[in-house]
């Protein structure tokens, strides 16, 4: 029986069938799913950048009405994780809760549990804190100096890529290029860090059931990265735990991180009662992941008629206190700081740093953002040294199906080409006919 | 410590109500966590979002800045008291039909502020829209589709009236 309706979805409107919920407040987010004898977990966090641990005293938050246990480093089966462990990235350095050391402002130390949220902020409140602040780096480039002070547990800030200090690509040979160019153009590029802030907090909801398993109500993005990531913290087996989400009140990369899930669901296991933990707005603006700071150089060589000869990059890009999904972010940034543009030469080293800021992680095209901000500031600036129009260019230097891109990939689906005419068109800028008769089926037009 | 908790009366939605409260207590934290009224949402608790805006004797109202004893025997209005999934308010339905909701947490907010401003002025123009949702924050960079909705809003409500469009 063939019952396949025609295709009929492109160039009509389709009712979004989760909205009609949206607008009537009848869907559910996280921080609206409650159970008969819920406690609430709130953290206790760390109120400077870079400290040793040398006490946390429980007794006055032990005495507040309400308190029902409170957990430290100690308590977490596997504490210290990396999140990109599930496709094989080492070496494991967050700790779920300080242990030692406490490595950026906010970093979790312990947690309390309480029957009410009042009583969860005033017991963490009440937690006390012994702590010998050792000196910190929040710069990318001072981190690697002689001397920094170290964040990791290793002895480096850097992350080391099979071996290396950084992510590298090498692409014909850029400096010698470069000597043979008619100028040197460099530009020194800075983002700052940037925080998702979904009108949603981050949370979860742990509820322990009948039959050992724990079902876990989640906002996060990443469903079955954060279930496997709690099974390996908690050292449970994976079926164990039951993960519920899929409403996400905002999240932009910034539910990403597991960061809630496993201290509620061992905080549900201790307790044998549902635990719900949501960030404060506070927490989520300083807590949470941001996209990281990153600082680019990037030298190119360049002929007086605008070709583009070589293109040098090296990049500082801010892990913060770990890594997270940073090895991962300087990767894509690595493929793409040449930029959509074929050039013979290129060198690209992406350094991912270590520094005592708030950990950064995925947001949006993260690496690639960055990488295309600061090339895109470089190509204008190219184009007023030599004079070239800006959109000429880009259309010039635009990849063409079958260009090999600097890691080695060939071009197959290229459409930037079409992309600068079709906006050129949006924006009210007439190109030349030659302009716009390139294709990225091929040169024809261009010089040289 | 906040004084001890008692009755605090009023109207939701029509009905009268009491919850067991002290007087401090935020009128959205009695709403959400007493009387089930989770549509209205908490995104920082300190004024600064708008997702929990309800109606108070008709007047849109951060409800996070609101002690409870504040809306004693007085009127609130929260999103679920607007209109239904089966029966949507045709500020609900303008919303709902104009994509001017993407991940939906500020949503609610949204429909409480424009229900309000709308039945004070069934004709705005596009800055007094904005101007009416300065303080509704989203996030999904959804603005230009929910300033559309609440044009399309207003036609909706103008023709229900029987006014000239």
């Amino acid at each position: 029986m063939n019952d396949a309706k025609p295709f009929d979805v492109i160039g009509r409107t389709h009712e979004r069938r989760e909205a009609r919920g949206h607008v009537t407040g009848s869907t559910v987010f996280i921080d609206d799913v409650s159970f008969p004898r819920m406690c609430h977990l709130k953290a206790v966090r760390s109120p400077v950048p870079h400290a040793r641990i040398r006490g946390i005293d429980f007794s006055e938050a032990e005495r507040v009405p309400g308190f029902v246990a409170h957990l430290t480093a100690e308590d977490i089966p596997k504490n210290v994780y990396t999140i990109l462990c599930l496709i094989g990235v080492e070496p494991d350095e967050e700790h779920v809760l300080a242990s030692e050391r406490v490595r950026y402002v906010g970093e979790p130390i312990a947690a309390v549990v309480a029957e009410t949220e009042d009583a969860a902020f005033e017991a963490a409140a009440k937690v006390r804190l012994n702590l010998e602040e050792l000196p910190a780096v929040f710069d990318v480039e001072e981190a690697l100096e002689p001397g920094a002070p170290i964040v990791t547990h290793w002895g480096t800030n850097h992350f080391v890529y099979e071996g290396h200090h950084c992510r590298r690509i090498r692409y014909g040979d850029a400096p010698a290029a470069r000597e043979e160019a008619d100028r040197v153009i460099s530009g020194r590029y800075q983002l700052s860090p940037i925080e998702h802030a979904p009108v949603e907090p981050t949370g979860c909801v742990a509820k322990p059931e009948a039959d050992g398993r724990v079902t876990v109500h989640t906002n996060t993005q990443a469903i079955f990265f954060s279930l496997d990531n709690t099974a390996i913290i908690l050292q449970i087996a994976p079926h164990r735990l039951r993960f519920v989400g899929g409403t996400v009140g905002g999240g932009f990369g910034g539910k990403v991180d597991v960061i809630v899930e496993p201290l509620a669901t061992l905080a549900a296991l201790r307790t044998g009662r549902p635990v719900k933990y949501v960030y404060t707005r506070q927490e989520e603006m300083q807590v949470s992941s941001t996209r990281s700071a990153s600082r680019l150089y990037m030298t190119d060589g360049v002929m007086d008629d605008g070709t583009i000869v070589s293109r040098e990059v090296t990049t500082y890009h801010d892990a913060g206190a770990y890594s997270r999904h940073s090895p991962y972010g300087c990767t894509k940034h690595a493929a793409n700081a040449a930029g959509p543009y074929t050039i013979p030469n290129v060198s690209v080293d992406v350094h991912c740093v270590y520094t005592n800021r708030t950990p950064s992680s995925a947001m949006r095209g993260f690496g690639v953002t960055e990488a295309s901000f600061a090339l895109e500031m470089q190509m204008d600036r190219i184009a007023r040294e030599v004079g070239a129009d800006p959109w000429e260019l880009r259309l010039r230097h635009a990849y063409r199906n079958g260009d090999e891109r600097p890691y080695r990939k060939t071009t197959e689906d290229a459409s930037l080409v079409e992309t600068i005419q079709a906006a050129a068109e949006l924006a009210g800028v007439e190109l030349s006919a030659d302009l716009r008769a390139m294709s990225s089926d091929d040169r024809e037009g261009v010089p040289g | 410590m906040m004084g001890a908790a008692r009755a605090i009366g009023f109207e939701l939605n029509g009905e009268p109500v009491a919850a067991l409260a002290r007087p401090l207590d935020s009128l959205q934290s009695v709403l959400r966590t007493q009387l089930g009224m989770t549509g209205t949402k908490a995104g920082c608790r300190q004024g600064g979002c708008g997702s929990c805006t309800v109606h108070v004797d008709g007047e849109p109202t951060v409800s996070c800045l609101v002690p409870v004893e504040h809306v004693e025997g007085r009127s609130v209005t929260t999103i679920e008291g607007l209109g239904t999934p089966e029966d949507p308010s045709p500020v609900q339905a303008a919303f709902h039909e104009g994509f001017a909701t993407q991940c939906g947490f500020c949503s609610p907010g949204m429909v409480a502020v424009v229900t309000a401003l709308l039945e004070r002025n069934p004709d705005p123009s596009r800055d007094e829209i904005a101007e009416a949702l300065a303080g509704n924050i989203c996030r999904c960079t959804g603005l230009a589709p929910i300033i559309a909705a609440v044009e399309d809003a207003a036609a909706r409500l103008r023709e229900r009236e029987g006014a000239p469009a």
